[in-house]
């Protein structure tokens, strides 16, 4: 059983539905989470230059037949509505999104905090599946269900995670 | 020639159909392609279809990218992503990931007409200074050549099929018109690549 934290979880369910890859452009508040995989030959896991690109990887291994999930911050997802809009929705790939959400209860810069009011009604428009993690007690439930539809829907979907649950420190 | 590499200034511009044409020719053991958007992919698609065809609608950039996700998914397939100038030098940090990860089995091919040639001819970085080889080179894929012409374009292409890669094979264009056009089915496209691949019954 993994370690009741939020990343030990993710970690556990991610590789409970054979998601091997995970492409990502580095966060520090993944940082528990990107260690831990790449500490774990089961993973293939490495940065990448931007989230678009890493949107691009993930598509061509689940078509090659591998999954994946890309790992990012607010800031690069708002870099992605022309990708998310012109591959993994009308091409019917499930592309995992795991970002976490910066720009909130306790953001010290402005640009954050706009950028991340962008994220929300981008993947509403697109109609991309989004749930945000807040409770430690529903992160597992959440993830393996959003996988699941993710999968039988050939959806992406999207996993935002709130300072709610990964604890962010604030700027003092 | 024989002694000095070619460059782009060296190369003699080929036809984009010409050498799709003779690169589709030469794949026997279901190698995957990916398209770039524009006449890139349009060749490809008029070049013959294939179920290992993966033709892009959109995501400009994203032909290498999308290339080197395949390539990990199956390693034992080579997986060959043609790209256009002004695509690549929207994501050309693509190349620094594919330097440091080194994938054996995967394969660029950049055609260079110099031009956003689809919008109306708007001249790129490559047609004034910008080497795609040799920022391939400095970005750590080592096996990254000019085509000097169609003849050794076909000499690369059977070096980078039979050598572990990753390899950059760089072709300078003339202008021409596409032979085709891509049909605009996504989900279809999708569905028959990965029937290609062995990963959709």
């Amino acid at each position: 059983m993994s370690e009741n934290t939020w990343h030990g979880i993710i970690h556990a369910t991610l590789k409970a539905h054979d998601v091997k890859l995970v492409p990502y452009v580095p966060d520090n508040v993944l940082r528990p989470l990107i260690e831990r995989i790449h500490a774990d030959p089961y993973f293939t896991a490495f940065a990448c230059t931007r989230e678009e690109e890493a949107v691009g990887i993930a598509a061509g291994a689940w078509m090659g037949g591998m999954r994946a999930v890309v790992l990012m911050q607010t800031s690069g997802f708002a870099t992605l509505a022309n990708v998310l809009a012109s591959l993994p929705v009308p091409f019917q790939i499930p592309v995992l999104l795991l970002v976490s959400e910066r720009g909130t209860l306790g953001e010290f810069n402005i640009g954050q905090a706009l950028v991340a009011r962008t994220m929300r009604p981008v993947l509403d428009s697109i109609a991309i599946e989004h749930h945000t993690l807040t409770r430690l007690d529903e992160v597992e439930f959440t993830v393996d269900r959003t996988i699941r539809q993710a999968v039988a829907t050939q959806q992406p979907a999207c996993l935002i995670l709130s300072p709610l649950l990964t604890g962010r420190k604030v700027f003092k | 020639m024989n002694n000095q590499p070619a460059t782009r200034n060296t190369a003699k511009p080929v036809a984009r159909f010409d050498i799709t044409q003779r690169l589709v020719a030469k794949l026997h053991h279901d190698e995957a392609v990916i398209g770039g958007i524009g006449h890139t992919n349009f060749d490809l698609w008029a070049a013959g279809r294939r179920p290992q065809n993966f033709y892009m609608l959109g995501s400009m950039g994203l032909a290498i990218p999308i290339a080197l996700g395949v390539a990990i998914a199956q390693p034992q397939r080579r997986v060959i992503a043609l790209e256009g100038d002004g695509s690549l030098l929207m994501m050309l940090g693509c190349l620094t990931t594919i330097g440091a990860r080194q994938p054996e089995n995967l394969i660029i091919v950049v055609m260079d007409n110099g031009t956003y040639e689809i919008t109306g001819g708007q001249p790129t970085a490559s047609s004034q200074g910008a080497d795609l080889a040799a920022i391939a080179r400095g970005a750590g894929i080592a096996n990254s050549a000019w085509a000097a012409d169609e003849t050794h374009f076909e000499t690369l292409v059977d070096q980078a099929l039979a050598t572990p890669g990753p390899h950059l094979i760089a072709a300078r264009l003339t202008q021409a018109k596409p032979a085709g056009q891509t049909e605009r089915d996504p989900a279809q496209i999708r569905d028959r690549f990965m029937r290609g691949l062995g990963t959709k019954g």
